[in-house]
């Protein structure tokens, strides 16, 4: 394919680097790069290594459970596999136009999205990320964890964990459950907020809202005290695509049109509808990996791939329609100089606006009479069919389904968040090869480089199942006829250790 | 968020949609079912995809924790042993481990958290839309057991 370094031309002659989290979790990836006898990188390769075949798993089922099974695609984001299901699905119940889903349900479902997005969000930050930002990617693998963080910066440890529960009681209050609720359903809600649920949630929402303000602002002493690396480190220019809100571009996640700009900032596309995605995106196989490339059709599988998720939604809004996250957006594009910020660690900043702006969303829709009185559903003229967008934490999100007269699922197509990123990090991982790679010797510091890069776009790789105890990383080097020449483990507590290649 | 908390606190987790991966969750369900009435008030089951740093605050108030987990690497049914929390780390997931969690939740208090116990089921199928296998359905029968005198207060971990 056409990016550098995608493919070497004679792998046969290259030594081999692999960054492989041992894990039997879903879709699970792994990091391989190619070294020529100088130690140049000539080939670097994000794959992943299981089928996942999710969508086998729905076909068959009665269409009125989907919502609630596609939840168990991911441990992190479940809502929006909730959501995005039940958004298809109203189209199938007939519950469009005339027969729209009530704007009491539309309140429920937008409440619990926004605050599906601020705990995924404050996980990301505070607790996967912060330890790279806040020590260093040189720093001792022991200490790039989030415990680290608690030790040495107890009251952002603190936050973190309180901004996350926060959203996870806003989703068990309009769920029901903490997981897996069954809050949303084809046509609208099963349930309106309660009174209790609501004074306890508006009770903490300023709190709440000046702690995600909080976060924004150390996301952005962090860009401002290296400017030079953040806007660089794993920079990949990129198209951006997005949904916003009809008519006036705003940032939007629950539901809009899709927009996608040039990586420069022009506009390409705008107002498209998400029931046409299949005219806009296709998506192409290549044999290396289990996910697949999704592109722009009218440029091509070479040239038509894009970047979602926070930096992309971030800079492909005209605006954020709430005042805190706004001011914080001008600031994260004032710092850009004009010009799209398109560096891995930028996308940190990014999500921390979202998360000021999702909350400020949470806090103002508390004062929503909507929320606590009126229909629960709606439905009209069954169809076969249904489409639908979300923004997830990661990005756009796509769920389609035909249904038979029988009420089964007849076919099921999914697009996630991590597929449509899916050449971005594959670039991003190169960008950090040649810029830290070439030449020298390998330390597990400049291996962290590439995690760094990766965990930037917060993939979810490896959340849908997990087991005690196995999630470590194997790297081997390997001569150009394949013997192995070192091995390096890191074990489950972050410490490295040598190893005999022969077991590799 | 919550009224004072059931003193005893058992944690299940895993993918229902993954064999043996749902045999933490199975466990609570089985639980919920053989838990005698005058127990019910004593015991809170708190059923999760994975673990999260929020459950740190739901150890808060605690007599007693027991995580319950599948372990591909088990060699014998059941398994159980004493947590003291503990740093580690992960590559890409997003998930913590019940140690870990347990070390949160003293960063967070300052104070050390309530006795936890890991209680390991040995699962071997993971699959997904596959139904558990049947080791791992022996394992959850004497992992039921086990839990049950640990909730009695009788339990050792091993």
């Amino acid at each position: 394919m056409p990016s550098p370094l995608e493919t070497a031309e004679h792998p046969e002659r290259l030594r081999r680097v692999a960054i492989d989290p041992l894990s039997r979790v879903e879709g699970h990836g792994k990091v391989t790069l190619l070294l020529d006898d100088a130690g140049r990188v000539q080939q670097a390769r994000l794959h992943i290594v299981e089928f996942r075949g999710f969508e086998q798993f729905i076909v068959g089922r009665p269409y009125w459970e989907v919502p609630v099974m596609v939840q168990r695609l991911c441990g992190i984001c479940p809502v929006s596999h909730h959501l995005a299901a039940s958004k298809a699905l109203d189209r199938v119940v007939g519950a469009t136009g005339a027969h729209a889903v009530p704007a009491s349900a539309t309140a429920v479902r937008r409440l619990m999205h926004y605050g599906q997005v601020m705990q995924s969000h404050a996980l990301h930050f505070f607790h996967l990320a912060s330890p790279d930002l806040l020590f260093g990617f040189d720093s001792e693998p022991q200490r790039r964890h989030i415990l680290a963080v608690a030790e040495a910066h107890p009251e952002i440890a603190r936050q973190g964990v309180l901004l996350r529960k926060y959203g996870q009681e806003v989703i068990r209050a309009t769920a029901g459950k903490r997981i897996h609720g069954t809050g949303s359903v084809p046509g609208g809600v099963n349930r309106l907020l309660s009174d209790e649920d609501h004074a306890l949630l508006l009770r903490d929402a300023p709190q709440m809202v000046d702690w995600a303000a909080g976060a924004v602002a150390l996301a952005r002493r962090l860009h401002e005290s290296d400017a030079a690396l953040y806007r660089h480190f794993g920079e990949v220019p990129a198209r951006m695509l997005s949904l916003v809100r009809p008519g006036d571009g705003a940032l939007e996640l629950y539901d809009g049109v899709l927009r996608v700009r040039e990586a420069d900032g022009r506009l390409l596309l705008d107002g498209a509808s998400d029931q046409d995605y299949l005219d806009l995106i296709e998506e192409a196989v290549r044999p290396w990996s289990y996910m697949k490339f999704p592109y722009l059709r009218r440029l091509g599988a070479e040239d038509g791939w894009y970047r979602v998720g926070p930096l992309a939604r971030v800079q492909n809004c005209s605006f954020i329609p709430t005042p805190r996250a706004e001011a914080a957006r001008q600031d994260f594009v004032a710092a850009a100089g004009g010009r799209v910020a398109h560096g891995a660690l930028t996308t940190h900043w990014a999500r921390m606006v979202e998360l000021l702006h999702a909350m400020e969303v949470i806090a103002e829709s508390l004062h929503d009479p909507a929320l606590r009185a009126g229909e629960l559903t709606a439905s009209g003229p069954r169809q076969a069919e249904g489409i639908a967008a979300i923004e997830a934490p990661r990005g756009t999100l796509i769920h389609h389904y035909r249904v038979g007269d029988d009420d089964l699922v007849s076919h099921c197509n999914l697009i996630v968040s991590t597929t449509h990123n899916n050449q971005a990090m594959n670039e991003a991982v190169r960008a950090v090869a040649r810029q830290y790679f070439d030449g020298r010797a390998l330390t597990e510091g400049l291996l962290n480089r590439i995690e760094v890069a990766i965990r930037a776009y917060d993939p979810c790789l490896s959340c849908a199942t997990h087991a005690l105890g196995r999630m470590p990383l194997d790297v081997t080097l390997r001569a150009a006829d394949g013997r192995p020449l070192d091995r390096l483990l890191r074990d489950g507590d972050g410490l490295c250790q040598p190893a005999d290649p022969a077991g590799a | 968020m919550s009224a004072m908390p059931a003193p005893l606190l058992v944690i299940g987790w895993g993918n229902l949609a993954r064999g043996d991966d749902a045999l933490g969750p199975l466990c609570l369900e089985r639980l919920a079912a053989a838990l005698p009435p005058d127990r019910r008030a004593a015991v809170e089951l708190l059923v999760e995809h994975q673990l999260a740093p929020e459950h740190a605050l739901d150890l808060a108030g605690r007599a007693r924790v027991l995580f319950v987990d599948c372990d591909a690497a088990l060699a014998q049914p059941i398994a159980a042993r004493a947590l003291q929390p503990q740093r580690d780390a992960s590559a890409f997931s997003h998930a913590l481990s019940p140690a870990a969690l347990l070390q949160v939740y003293q960063q967070l208090h300052g104070a050390a958290p309530p006795p936890a116990t890991l209680l390991a089921l040995r699962g071997e199928r993971f699959g997904l839309g596959e139904p558990p296998s049947a080791a791992g359905l022996a394992a959850l029968d004497a992992g039921v057991a086990w839990a049950l005198a640990w909730l009695a207060g009788g339990a050792a971990a091993a």
